[in-house]
């Protein structure tokens, strides 16, 4: 009895020491592991409520806004060529602040220095519509997030939070969704984290969401203390884990239970 | 904003069987919710949706809090002539949006 128990022991340390990151050619989209009316809905155009916020969008992009009555199609013009693949690239190095800056950033910095408006905050409804309309533009554009090599640092200190176990239930992001992507934590699929559909609509929000807003609530579910909205280390945990989804298509809006 | 988004087929043969599928923006509040402070959120639904067919009415549904955010409807029809399908959704608070969309059978 003595010498299973150590057997067990010696494979959860081995367990614990070799927690293998996912082989490229198993990654999968949250898409795959959704009921197949699930997926229907997000397939759909004209289903997946996520389009509503796209429509949004595209009204916004031409909406002349700011000291500089400006629209953002003044000056990147029709987004379907010039937004094609962009936020496939976020987030992306910003030279000006010398950090990677997400896509939400990099709206709100042409805002307040082209636009001369005020920047909107995470999670508002204009906000989310001009994010879901770019990001809708890179639908099936493989993901290249990381390209820059100035980006590289950021990408390992957000490789580490992924690892760093925190929180009461001492869980690090890695634990789910590079140790245990295949089971289920109480009835719903733990999935891969491979953030290829957002800003995306989730059944259980009735709402949009930014990536952000779904790791601050994966960070409460482990009972640690979420960072602000806009947080450095958010903006390097979204760049890891586009990085980590290198290759894989875009498919925002997504839709998710 | 409120935006609606309409998929009815644009042709069709006399006879067919179509599906029409409606999603309208909304945040369907119930009214049972509660601020922090305690005090009540105010209900504010969506509370019928109707489709007429070059006038007339085809199709009426009644809305109530428990049904979902963003309100997806979907519905069949037999295609007898050409012609335009308007939608419309009323709510609280003066909610009014009409849609509309046209089909070609042949």
């Amino acid at each position: 009895m003595r010498f299973y128990g150590a057997i067990v022991v010696a494979l959860l340390i081995a367990n614990a020491a070799f927690a293998a990151e996912i082989p490229q050619a198993e990654r999968r989209s949250g898409h795959s592991f959704m009921k197949p009316d699930t997926r229907a809905m997000q397939d759909e155009e004209t289903a997946n409520p996520g389009m509503l916020w796209v429509l949004d969008g595209e009204t916004l992009w031409k909406r002349k806004l700011g000291a500089a009555n400006k629209a953002c199609a003044d000056c990147h013009g029709d987004a379907r060529t010039s937004m094609k693949g962009v936020a496939a690239r976020y987030p992306a190095y910003d030279k000006a602040t010398g950090r990677p800056i997400d896509l939400e950033q990099r709206v709100n910095s042409c805002r307040s220095n082209h636009q001369q408006a005020t920047p909107l905050p995470y999670e508002s409804r204009e906000l989310l519509a001009l994010t879901a309309f770019v990001a809708r533009q890179s639908q099936g554009t493989a993901i290249e997030t990381g390209d820059d090599p100035e980006l590289a640092p950021f990408i390992a200190k957000g490789r580490e939070l992924y690892m760093q176990r925190q929180g009461q239930l001492n869980l690090a992001c890695a634990n789910c969704h590079d140790d245990n992507w295949d089971k289920k934590l109480a009835g719903s699929a733990i999935t891969q984290g491979h953030p290829t559909g957002y800003p995306l609509y989730r059944l259980e929000w009735q709402s949009l969401g930014s990536l952000q807003r779904r790791l601050r609530a994966c960070i409460t579910g482990i009972r640690a203390q979420a960072y602000d909205y806009g947080a450095p280390e958010l903006v390097e945990l979204e760049l890891y884990l586009m990085s980590r989804a290198r290759g894989m298509p875009m498919e925002a809006p997504g839709v998710r239970p | 904003m409120a935006s609606a988004l309409i998929n009815v087929p644009a042709k069709a043969k006399r006879g067919d069987i179509i599906e029409i599928k409606t999603l309208m923006s909304h945040i369907m509040e119930t009214g049972y919710r509660h601020t922090a402070s305690g005090e009540v959120v105010p209900r504010n639904i969506i509370t019928s949706f109707t489709c007429r067919f070059n006038g007339t009415e085809i199709f009426r549904a009644d809305l109530f809090p428990a049904i979902a955010a963003n309100p997806f409807f979907t519905f069949f029809t037999t295609a007898t002539e050409s012609g335009k399908f308007e939608f419309e959704w009323t709510g609280d608070r003066g909610f009014s949006e009409t849609a509309s969309a046209s089909i070609t059978v042949e």
